[in-house]
């Protein structure tokens, strides 16, 4: 590619671009909608999807938790205060997100060192920070900050991006994950990992570093599995393979969650009517485990449209992405989308034996506040491409 | 942030995204292609299987025990009940820590170390999942302790069960016997479906002979539990057939008299009712409280049952075995009429000794100077002469003795519904070369036939003796049970009738009305103001042998050594209803001490069964 012009100066916007002349002044129908709704920028078709699931959630978590209604009313809370976050980051103009990527990433990086420095939590493990008012896990905030960063890196760069920004996109997504395996918190520390790389991946990465990385992957596991990995990390793979040789301890929950899904056959025991779930054989129940209830009281069909909306959704991320004004903000939607995609996949596959125990929660339907605060942020932003005016480059 | 920044170009920079997301897409599709494929293969393929594992975790049988049948007497009157009562138990596998859960218990409930060693007993042998019992009888400020903490106890759970009551306690102790729980010996030996549930077994008496019967089937039920094994509730139910209930022969009012009547003495009482052989009485003094056993009796109390020197836990009755002394005589006298060894005018002369040909030794009468002249089988009886039957007996040979004795059942178990009866000696030559491997002596003889020596029988062979000899060889087995649930034992007529001829029963009952009518009849002053008539025989059996010449002082006597009083009687003497027969161990007379017994139970029962009722017999 020929280099015409190179401009060392930030922010700068071409005013004059044959390109775009064509496009209407206030860019509606194909480079994106624009909606006014009392002043809020809001993408109805993605809230339409997101208020359906989280209605499926409160269903499912009613019956989870045994009908317990505190619980229900505490997780509406949270959607609440979620819906109200997704609305306002929203409303940021994507240009401001770009360039003030770099605090939310060192203020998650400087809370997660703060977490291993002062941190509690249980079984060995440092989560959770107390604020006093609020108790959180620092770890959440990098979902949002990592591909938010990379993404603001990456589109700065020409793409496909260079071996020396590849290096520092890497590290970029590579040294907060680090940071939360010190936790330990293996199944977070992918997952952050995971949402920076596919920004990475859709910034154009070339693909023999994509082949590098899958050999690399192959030649590190063993020492991998010998020296990162704790013995309730191995445990869980193990067990993986082989539910029955501890039935009744790691092994425990995969028994009983495919227990659950798989009595629940086509349609269901009923609401309630789970006996795995509402007996207590299935364990946590009405958080990383709850697509368990959902299988065993709803059947595949309840499954399946679950998985139906979840499929929507993704597709309305990808369309966001697809119609983004920016590449920063493709990569933001697009790396969100992936990410979301992600934990539905891995939580399912998890709960039903496909891939080891690690802890993510089913979007929106699995109890827990700061999970939904955070994934609720990620939709606030992809809203926010999703409004993006057009601008150029 | 500074980077490098060369021209970008918008449109390549779409075009690479859009074939990445493309890319990504084709992932997104495949991976749902697993996830959906993993659901399917669970909910659709293998959904049967895991159904059935879902049951399985969630459904479990449990046995229902069924209520033990209840045990009434003739009256209806409740020997053994059923009686809620609030068991602690523990499934251990249910139990968090199983340490900290009795720490925890302790400190609720206060343990005992026996609690604590039973418990651990227990749980050797019990199966998987099953509830072991800690504690018995909870009270409600325990069962309010337990339910408060349920939460951290878990494992533990109160289960009401019915536990076995006897509202009679002492005085039917013996015959009602008692149940207790199920050791390891009988572990082994009992079906365990049937007892699927039953954590009791009769250990004596009427509870163990009849345990079959009383105990009844099991029911089960399917019930839904949670994780943690608490019963969420029950899905179907087969109730229990519950155990049949037993009505007596015996009257709870008789009994009472004879335990009350023996006063502080220790002995038996056994009334038999002789046109059904009936068991209208069974009392064995001192007696204990049966409920004592029912949930594991406590060290010190079991202790003081069994080194009391009065052994009250030792049923006399049934298992008690003295020499019947002279309560044998109207016997011995019938046998000699009927092998006609002697007529009905046999009289001998009664120095007050006996002595074998051409020996020394004197066997004395109990009257010193004896009984006088022309002493025959009336006087012999009614004054209870040792010499006539001394005499008779040396006479008859004792193989024709035993002959007769056992034709009124001594030396036999009589055969009634209570285990652990005891056999008694009728002894013979062949006895004693068996039992001894030596020769039998003339000498033994002379005892025998006076019901010493080697002779001993049971207080219920006494009574089943004297009730043979009132309906006149009548042979009937006595029997505590009339009825199980709807199934009536009774049986009137007689299992058999001794081959005696008939005319040689008239002298031996009529000096057996003597003993207690005749103005020289030995049971005399328990006859005086009788309303009816009573046919009787005194009894005295030595404790200790006395020694030639020696004066017998029962002051010099520690009570111990004293000599058993004895008494059999039958009432009225033509188609008599009752029969006794009676010991009180170191009475010394049958006369003062044991006749006045049967006297106070037959009195008694004319006053509960008037004679004038048409039939005063078993329902």
């Amino acid at each position: 590619m020929p280099t015409l012009l190179t401009i060392r100066s930030k922010g700068l916007t071409l005013q004059h671009d044959d390109f775009v002349r064509h496009m209407k002044e206030h860019g509606s129908g194909v480079y994106g909608e624009r909606r006014h709704w009392l002043g809020k920028k809001i993408d109805y078709v993605l809230l339409l999807l997101l208020l359906m699931l989280m209605g499926v959630g409160l269903a499912v978590l009613y019956s989870a938790s045994g009908r317990t209604l505190a619980v229900v009313e505490r997780q509406l809370v949270y959607m609440l205060i979620g819906l109200g976050a997704m609305v306002a980051v929203a409303q940021v103009p994507v240009r401001f997100l770009e360039r003030w990527a770099i605090l939310p990433y060192l203020a998650g990086l400087g809370l997660l060192v703060a977490v291993l420095l002062f941190g509690d939590g249980a079984k060995g493990a440092r989560r959770w920070l107390d604020l006093g008012i609020v108790r959180f896990q620092p770890s959440e905030i990098l979902k949002i900050a990592v591909p938010l960063m990379v993404a603001s890196f990456l589109s700065r760069q020409l793409l496909p991006p260079r071996f020396e920004h590849v290096v520092v996109a890497v590290l970029l997504a590579v040294v907060p994950a680090a940071l939360v395996i010190a936790q330990p918190d293996l199944g977070t520390a992918l997952l952050i990992a995971i949402s920076g790389l596919f920004v990475l991946f859709l910034a154009g990465l070339g693909k023999r570093y994509i082949l590098g990385v899958v050999l690399a992957a192959m030649v590190t596991a063993p020492p991998f599995w010998i020296y990162v990995l704790h013995d309730y990390q191995k445990q869980r793979i193990l067990t993986l393979l082989d539910p029955q040789s501890d039935k009744l301890g790691a092994g425990w929950n995969i028994i009983q969650s495919t227990t659950a899904i798989g009595s629940g056959g086509m349609h269901g025991k009923g609401w309630f009517g789970g006996t795995q779930s509402q007996l207590d054989f299935l364990p946590e129940s009405h958080t990383d485990f709850i697509i368990a209830v959902l299988a065993e009281e709803f059947g595949l069909i309840g499954v399946m449209l679950l998985l139906l909306l979840y499929v929507l959704i993704v597709s309305r991320g990808v369309i966001i992405s697809l119609r983004a004004q920016s590449m920063f903000g493709r990569l933001l939607a697009g790396s969100i989308t992936l990410t979301f995609f992600v934990y539905v996949f891995v939580n399912m596959g998890m709960v039903s034996g496909l891939l080891p125990v690690v802890g993510v929660p089913l979007p929106l339907v699995s109890y827990g506040g700061t999970a939904i605060v955070t994934l609720m942020l990620g939709f606030g932003m992809l809203m926010a491409v999703s409004t993006e005016k057009k601008r150029l480059v | 942030m500074y980077a490098d920044r060369t021209l970008k170009n918008p449109f390549r920079e779409a075009r690479l995204f859009f074939g990445r997301i493309v890319f990504a897409m084709l992932v997104v599709a495949l991976l749902l292609g697993v996830v959906v494929w993993r659901y399917y293969q669970l909910q659709v393929v293998r959904h049967q299987d895991f159904v059935t594992q879902a049951e399985n975790n969630r459904v479990h049988v449990r046995a229902i025990p069924p209520p033990r049948g209840l045990i009434f007497d003739r009256n209806g009157v409740l020997l053994a009940d059923n009686r809620t009562g609030f068991t602690l138990s523990i499934v251990v596998e249910r139990a968090q820590d199983q340490r900290q859960l009795l720490a925890d218990l302790d400190q609720l409930l206060n343990l005992t170390d026996e609690e604590i060693e039973r418990f651990e007993k227990l749980l050797k042998r019990r199966h998987p999942y099953e509830p072991v019992p800690l504690r018995y009888n909870l009270s409600e400020t325990e069962q309010g302790a337990i339910a408060v903490n349920e939460y951290r106890l878990d494992g533990a759970e109160i289960v009401a069960e019915l536990i076995r009551y006897y509202p009679q306690r002492e005085h039917m102790a013996h015959v009602v016997g008692y149940v207790g729980r199920i050791n390891e010996k009988e572990t082994e030996t009992l079906d365990h479906k049937r007892y699927s549930g039953t954590h009791m077994v009769g250990k004596t008496g009427l509870e163990r002979f009849y345990e079959d019967t009383l105990l009844g089937n099991p029911g089960y039920e399917y019930v839904e539990t949670n994780a943690r094994g608490r019963v969420m509730r029950v899905l179907e139910k087969i109730d229990p057939q519950r155990g049949k209930d037993l009505y007596l022969y015996l009257d709870n009012r008789l009994q009472e008299i004879a335990f009350a009547a023996l006063g502080d003495e220790k002995g038996a009482v056994v009334a038999i009712e002789t046109q059904t052989g009936g068991v209208l009485a069974l009392a064995s003094a001192p007696g204990f409280d049966p409920n004592l056993f029912v949930t594991g009796i406590s060290h010190e109390n079991y202790r003081l049952l069994t080194t009391s020197p009065d052994r009250p836990l030792f049923d006399r009755a049934l298992r008690g075995q003295y020499p019947p002394g002279s309560t044998i005589k109207p016997i011995f006298g019938l046998a000699a009429l009927d092998s006609e060894i002697i007529s009905e005018d046999y009289k001998i002369y009664d120095p007050g000794f006996f002595q074998l040909e051409n020996r020394e030794h004197k066997y004395r009468d109990w009257k010193k100077g004896g009984h006088g002249s022309r002493i025959g089988l009336y006087d012999a009886i009614v004054q209870s002469c040792d010499t006539f039957f001394y005499t008779v007996g040396v006479r008859m040979g004792v193989d024709r003795l035993s002959h007769y004795g056992e034709l009124f059942g001594l030396g036999q178990k009589t055969g009634i519904d209570l285990p652990f009866e005891a056999t008694g000696i009728m002894p013979s030559k062949e006895w004693k070369r068996g039992a001894y491997g030596i020769a039998w002596y003339p000498g033994d003889t002379v005892n025998t036939s006076i019901g010493q020596g080697f002779m001993l029988a049971t207080p219920l062979q006494l009574a089943v003796a004297a009730a043979r000899l009132g309906t006149r060889g009548q042979v009937r087995r006595p029997r505590l049970v009339r009825a199980a649930g709807e199934e009536i034992y009774h049986e009137v007529a007689p299992d058999a009738v001794l081959d005696i001829a008939p005319q040689h029963w008239r002298p031996v009952l009529d000096a057996m009305r003597g003993v207690v009518h005749d103005g020289r009849g030995t049971a005399r002053q328990a006859g005086v103001g009788m309303a009816y008539e009573m046919a009787g025989k005194t009894g005295t059996a030595q404790v200790v042998g006395i020694k030639q010449e020696e004066k017998y002082d029962a002051t010099k006597l520690a009570k111990l050594q004293l000599d058993h009083a004895l008494f059999i009687a039958f009432a009225p003497v033509e188609n008599p209803r009752i029969a006794v027969g009676i010991i009180v161990e170191n009475g010394e007379h049958g006369s003062s001490t044991a006749a006045p017994v049967a006297r106070q139970l037959i009195d008694a029962y004319f006053t509960y069964y008037p004679l004038e009722g048409a039939d005063v017999a078993a329902r």
